[in-house]
């Protein structure tokens, strides 16, 4: 009987815990013209095998600026700060693949303790050197055709930088987040953080080049919006 | 054995030098192209003995780290050869004394060198960075002491040099040593540049290194710059890096004038301070070019390199200086 009663209390309270969670939704928008991306194609002339991918004047760009034609800004990371971290080991691995000789997606979100699988898509080398502040360093090989390595980042960090030496224009961002919510900005700006606890939050939203933002939100049954607009520096 | 001078040991010293002068243009050319870390074994490369890596996969970065592990390795074998030389041919034991120093200088380094990619420390290129150019400076050294003007310097009438300019050039050896020293930690901090227009600093006489200020100089910093963020500790470094090289052009400037008053403008020192002068003033056009560049890889590995000469120049007036002051008693 008692068993009986543990259960039906435990089924109520996390019925009772949903229905006080809620989404938060949004839209990332940048203000005004963004500045001009570098062209890879003189750098890219180090390694024939990179060029060798490319079409001339096809050459890749940074891509610090992805804007959509609705001024939708994409790659930045919004988190909401304050709330108790479950660990993210449970958490599916984020991929990092090195494809055309670049990192793909150059920016990416993990929570503390989620797996990065980085992959080489590519026909040649790489080395996988990350440059962490908080977390451990570490400088790997990856041949072509190579297993795929996997890193773990412990403590949390808000751009967590992986670069190739051998190809030095290529660079990648992992934001190590300490807690599960979390979301990137999408091509059109949009995010959603699904299940937040209802509460009155602190909401981040980092840009690798625009800086970073903050907004105070409350959290309710529901989708709550907020939305954010960056400006040039 | 004996003292005299062997054309051959004198040629080999020479010949060593030369090689420990391009390797160091070599490792600029590494650091410039931010290649340090691409081969991330040691010493092996990417798990292949490093005299077998295939030449095929000498791309990108690992092409400048690779070659300049190679050229090291040419330097180390030159230099246990000079030791062993030294040893069996030059009767003065001092001269075996610095061939041991020499070859216990390079394995140092190559293990400084390979310990800063193992272990990826940063600061170790500081440290490797220092010992190149001191190494550069012995194997000169060396190749003076074998040189027949050294050998036969004892049986010919010498010039003393005053003393005063002696500890003068001594002095400004010495702060280019130090200068090189900020420029290793510069250049490995692997931030790009803190300061990137120039003879202003940020728009200003001395840039101001407040947060706010330092946050606003990340916010602006020119497209293409893709190190890690600056710091007030990077800004408030080249600005001292530039004051030592005014401080040290001013210095150098006054070396010829000071030997044509007391030695004659015929003088062979004389004619060194010219040329060390012309060096100095072809350094901090480099400098300049090499942050009005946005520390193009070329241009920056020039002013290594004729930094390195620099600091070579200094130090050979002053022991020829001292050698002469010397035989004339």
């Amino acid at each position: 009987m008692n068993k009986f009663l543990f259960i039906a209390a435990s089924a109520l309270l996390s019925l009772g815990i949903s229905a006080m969670a809620g989404d938060l939704t949004g839209t990332v928008t940048f203000k005004g013209t963004p500045p001009a991306e570098k062209s890879f194609a003189d750098a890219m002339q180090a390694d024939p095998n990179c060029t060798a991918l490319y079409a001339a004047g096809k050459f890749p760009t940074t891509q610090w600026y992805v804007v959509s034609a609705s001024g939708g800004l994409a790659d930045v990371v919004v988190s909401i700060k304050g709330l108790p971290a479950a660990s993210g080991a449970a958490a599916a691995p984020a991929v990092l693949d090195q494809k055309g000789c670049l990192y793909t997606p150059s920016i990416l979100a993990v929570q503390a303790g989620q797996k990065v699988i980085v992959k080489n898509s590519d026909s040649c080398v790489h080395n996988i050197h990350t440059v962490p502040k908080e977390n451990e360093m570490k400088n790997m090989v990856q041949m072509p055709g190579g297993p795929d390595l996997e890193f773990v980042f412990d403590k949390p960090e808000p751009f967590l930088k992986f670069q190739c030496d051998v190809h030095p224009w290529m660079f990648a961002w992992v934001s190590v987040q300490e807690n599960q919510y979390f979301a990137l900005s999408g091509k059109d700006g949009k995010f959603t953080i699904k299940n937040v606890p209802a509460g009155k939050y602190t909401v981040q939203f980092a840009h690798r080049k625009l800086g970073t933002q903050t907004a105070e939100v409350e959290i309710k049954d529901g989708a709550v919006t907020q939305d954010i607009a960056f400006e040039a520096k | 054995m004996n003292a005299k001078y062997n054309p051959a040991l004198f040629w080999f010293a020479v010949l060593n030098a030369f090689v420990t002068f391009l390797l160091i243009g070599l490792g600029g050319l590494v650091t410039s192209h931010e290649a340090g870390m691409s081969v991330p074994d040691w010493p092996n490369t990417f798990g292949y003995n490093m005299f077998l890596f295939p030449v095929d996969k000498w791309v990108g970065g690992i092409f400048y780290e690779h070659s300049h592990r190679l050229l090291a390795t040419v330097v180390g074998f030159l230099t246990t050869v000079l030791a062993i030389w030294l040893s069996l041919k030059d009767s003065r034991k001092w001269m075996h004394w610095l061939g041991v120093a020499a070859f216990l200088l390079v394995i140092l380094q190559g293990i400084l060198g390979g310990l800063r990619v193992r272990w990826s420390l940063n600061w170790l290129g500081v440290p490797h960075g220092a010992v190149a150019q001191t190494f550069l400076v012995l194997t000169c050294a060396i190749a003076l002491f074998l040189s027949r003007w050294w050998q036969n310097s004892a049986t010919q009438k010498q010039m003393a040099v005053p003393r005063g300019l002696r500890s003068h050039v001594l002095y400004l050896t010495i702060l280019i040593f130090v200068q090189l020293l900020i420029a290793a930690t510069m250049r490995h901090q692997h931030a790009g540049l803190a300061i990137w227009d120039f003879p202003a600093a940020h728009g200003q006489l001395w840039p101001a290194t407040t947060p706010e200020a330092i946050a606003d100089y990340n916010a602006h910093r020119p497209a293409g710059m893709i190190g890690n963020s600056i710091t007030a500790f990077q800004v408030n470094l080249q600005m001292v890096h530039r004051l030592v090289a005014y401080l040290i052009f001013l210095g150098v400037a006054a070396v010829p004038f000071m030997a044509r008053k007391r030695l004659g403008g015929a003088d062979g020192l004389t004619k060194f301070g010219w040329f060390w002068l012309v060096l100095m003033a072809l350094q901090i056009a480099l400098g300049a070019a090499t942050v009005l560049s946005n520390k193009a890889a070329d241009i920056a590995t020039g002013h290594v390199m004729v930094g390195a000469l620099a600091l070579l120049t200094g130090a050979l007036w002053w022991l020829v200086a001292v050698r002469r002051t010397k035989v004339a008693g």
